[in-house]
């Protein structure tokens, strides 16, 4: 098993400079540069204005030293210094963290539990009208846009209702402590880890309600079954444990993206996160910045994918560790 | 002897500045017949992020817009563009126009409690002339300052240079601690992340992503202002969400480009919401078509007069801004200094453009417009405009960007129509010339003459404009070279913009100057 783990992780570094070196040359073949950004919010660039602001951030060297000089960082653990926002991007970056894994993980624990859940209950009432119920509402959560729900649930719970906050992470002035905090951060977070818990609980569900009834037909369960086990055992035990192998690649794919947070949704809510952060510095072609996040969200990708391979091991014993 | 012009109202009234303070105070209550009222909260909205508070490093929008309640300049401006005191009380202007003096206000002090004086005056030009593009510009003509005793400055120009009264306020020339930043690298040092000023409010907290926290700043060396405790400018990325945080009260101001136009008249139908245009005279944002003058059909005259004529420039202004601004008469906007209107008009007339385009030989090639990616605001005006040449005949493609590919295109001159708008700054020799004149056709920048217009008379009128003197002179000039660019068009000018500024109607006195929210809260208060 170590050796597994050894090789997957020698080969997670190579994808991991193939990743970098591949982002630096995209985001460099975007047309415009962060000093031309800038310039342009200042409202006036001449030309020294321009050199300057390339030459501070070392875009008046050729190209392929650009790279070299990244990757070494990288190599180094340095992720670069944030053109736009004048600080270290891993800085940056562990201080939305936080925010982001808050968010995420919510909505990951919500969209896992619900999906799983009502998945396996519209499996075993497979035909019914809570079958039909859950199938129909899943298929509409996953297929309708992420920034619309998010904007008819503030339409109904901020505007109309004015039962939930808008925007943002906490009530800024309010200064609460202790259960205070915790319940306005909680209902800050509400909408937003709805609105992405929404999408993969409903791909939860219908994923696991699918390998669920494919499961319920195989051999070993007429044989649990004629064994006279009772039938929450036979479906827990024998059914869903079985049936959970494409749910947990779903999982660790979601996994993977916890730490790169929610473009959309962060940018709607004004949620201090990674996502925002990455939209920000695309617009504004902060390009160590964008890196940086692509960097770490690569990297927590490939650990997910190898933490997914051993979670297989543990799920399904049949799976067998091969270099 | 020198003949001194006296200007300012300290002077005039021969007031000292205590007195000026209290004279102030009576013009403003006078003038909305209501006493301030001291404490309260203002919650505002900025867009975007910010990069950094300290002005003298940082010069974009949000930049000055959190700022200017932090850092301050000499003058500020009326809406008249009239200078009116700020960290100078008074100031001489010497008879041939070449010595500007100085009087600051006694007992102005940093943030910091050091006190403020006419070496930090001296210092933070010579600080803005390294990292300031517009500043350098401004001050191309300034030949030495003096600084004779603490509280005077000299000014002595090269040459008269007539804007010169017109480059003091806070965006253009903030004043820089001496003390701070004397002897370190400025664009590094770590007090670019605490900035001191000497503003009514100061730095107290910076969560990024979330929010700007300043707090008033209680040895303000006017008694009794600020009246607001605290000021909190919210960072929310999505014009949606802003509008929704203004309309469930979480917000009490949303400055001039917040939401997109068309919320505008929803929410100023809210209970307790005013809205109004004003505080924008001497940004005077101008906004126009660069029609590229170097190749394709843009670059015969008739085909931009064409253009002119086929654009409903009232159904921009009334429909997709909403009646706010003006219709633009040519390249001065009407409120700053030598505008005139006596210039050839261009009304909507299709008819007109399509002979236009007849005579200019038009048969029908490809147009990349170019719209500006700021917003649906101005993707629907695009679209108008597309609409308005198709009307006649032009055969236009659209070009999607986003801002930075809108920089490279236009910077690299890749376009032959391209939505633009600039700040004019009060004055022709600071906002208009550099957009017409032959020196400012350089390629990597898309704040010059990006068109390419290339004309030795008008190169001529704008350096002779820029240093004559006195203003009767500069008049005559200026509306020479307003007549021969609205024949030559070389640009086709759509609208003097107004950016709207929506606020509960108990927030008082928020846009008092030129300026309006870029200059800070000082004056604001909020009825109870």
């Amino acid at each position: 098993m170590l050796a597994f783990i050894a090789q997957r992780i020698g080969k997670a570094v190579i994808v991991l400079l193939a990743i970098v070196v591949l982002n630096f040359v995209l985001i460099r073949m975007a047309p415009g540069d962060p000093a031309l950004v800038m310039a342009g919010e200042a409202g006036a660039g001449d030309q020294i204005f321009l050199a300057q602001l390339r030459e501070k951030f070392g875009l008046d060297q050729p190209l392929p030293v650009q790279l070299f000089l990244y990757v070494k960082g990288i190599v180094s653990l340095d992720l670069g210094f944030s053109f736009r926002q004048q600080m270290p991007v891993s800085k940056l970056i562990v201080d939305r963290l936080p925010a982001t894994l808050l968010l995420t993980g919510t909505a990951f624990a919500i969209s896992l539990a619900f999906g799983v859940l009502f998945g396996t209950l519209a499996a075993r009432r497979a035909g019914s009208w809570t079958d039909t119920a859950i199938t129909i509402l899943a298929l509409i959560f996953y297929a309708t846009p992420l920034f619309w729900v998010a904007l008819m649930a503030i339409l109904l719970f901020s505007v109309t209702m004015d039962w939930l906050p808008s925007f943002g992470y906490e009530t800024v002035g309010a200064n609460y402590t202790g259960l205070a905090h915790v319940l306005d951060v909680g209902a800050h977070l509400i909408m937003p880890a709805t609105t992405i818990g929404l999408f993969f609980m409903a791909t939860y569900a219908r994923m696991t309600r699918a390998s669920m009834l494919e499961v319920k037909r195989l051999d070993f369960v007429k044989t649990a079954r004629a064994k006279g086990l009772r039938e929450a055992v036979i479906q827990r035990r024998h059914v869903l444990r079985n049936a959970l192998l494409p749910v947990v690649t779903l999982a660790g794919l979601q996994a993977g993206t916890l730490v790169g947070g929610a473009v959309l949704t962060e940018t709607v809510f004004a949620w201090p996160g990674i996502g925002r952060l990455m939209y920000e510095a695309l617009l504004q072609r902060d390009y160590n910045l964008l890196l940086g996040v692509f960097v770490v969200c690569s990297a927590m990708v490939l650990a997910f994918n190898l933490i997914t391979d051993l979670i297989y091991r543990s799920v399904d014993p049949r799976i067998e560790f091969a270099a | 002897m020198l003949k001194q012009f006296v200007m300012g109202l300290a002077v005039v009234g021969g007031l000292s500045g205590g007195a000026l303070a209290l004279s102030a105070t009576a013009l403003s209550s006078a003038a909305f017949a209501q006493e301030p009222k001291a404490g309260g909260v203002i919650n505002a909205v900025i867009q975007p992020e910010p990069p950094g508070l300290m002005m003298g490093i940082v010069q974009n929008g949000p930049t000055q817009m959190v700022s200017g309640n932090i850092y301050e300049g000499l003058l500020r401006y009326g809406p008249k563009l009239e200078p009116l005191p700020g960290l100078a009380e008074s100031w001489t202007v010497s008879e041939d126009g070449k010595v500007y003096t100085f009087k600051l206000r006694k007992g102005v002090t940093w943030h910091d409690g050091k006190p403020f004086t006419s070496a930090d005056v001296a210092f933070s030009i010579e600080f803005l002339k390294q990292t300031h593009a517009r500043a350098r510009g401004n001050l191309a003509q300034l030949d030495k300052v003096e600084t004779p005793d603490e509280t005077t400055v000299v000014f002595t120009l090269k040459q008269p240079f007539g804007p010169f009264i017109g480059i003091f306020e806070v965006g253009s020339l903030p004043m820089i601690p001496k003390h701070v930043y004397e002897g370190t690298d400025f664009k590094t040092n770590p007090a670019n992340n605490t900035p001191i000023g000497t503003g009514p409010f100061m730095f107290k907290e910076w969560q990024k992503g979330s929010f700007i926290r300043l707090v008033k700043n209680p040895n303000y060396y006017i008694k009794g202002k600020p009246n607001l405790d605290e000021i909190y400018w919210h960072v929310i990325p999505d014009a949606a969400a802003r509008s929704v945080a203004f309309e469930t009260g979480k917000v009490d101001v949303l400055p001039g480009g917040s939401v997109e136009n068309f919320d505008v008249p929803r929410l100023s139908k809210l209970k307790n919401v005013c809205v109004t245009g004003a505080g924008w005279e001497f940004f005077s944002p101008h906004s126009w078509l660069w029609l590229n003058n170097r190749s394709g059909p843009t670059a015969n005259k008739k085909f931009r007069q064409a253009v002119m004529f086929a654009i409903d420039r009232n159904f921009a202004k009334d429909v997709i801004w909403n009646g706010l601004g003006k219709v633009a008469t040519g390249p001065s906007a009407s409120s700053i200094k030598y505008y005139t209107d006596a210039v050839t008009k261009y009304d909507f007339d299709p008819a007109k453009a399509k002979a236009l385009l007849k005579e200019a030989g038009y048969n029908g090639e490809k147009v990349r417009l170019l719209p500006l990616p700021y917003g649906e605001t101005w993707q629907r005006w695009a679209e108008a405009v597309k609409q308005n040449l198709q009307d006649v005949g032009i055969n236009i493609e659209m070009v999607a960007t986003d801002v930075p590919g809108w920089n490279q295109k236009t910077a690299d001159w890749d376009y032959d129509i391209a939505f633009t708008y600039l700040y004019q700054y009060g004055d022709p020799a600071l906002g208009v010339g550099r957009n017409y004149i032959s020196s400012q056709i350089v390629k990597g920048s898309p704040f010059n003459n990006v068109e390419g217009y290339n004309n030795p008379e008008i190169d001529q009128l704008f350096a002779d404009g820029a240093v004559a003197f006195p203003d009767s002179k500069r008049q005559e000039i200026y509306t020479k070279a307003q007549k021969i660019l609205t024949d030559d068009v070389p640009v086709a000018w759509l609208l003097e913009l107004q950016f709207p500024t929506i606020t509960r109607c108990n927030v008082k006195n928020l846009v008092t100057t030129a300026i309006g929210v870029n200059d800070g809260f000082r004056d604001a208060w909020i009825e109870k």
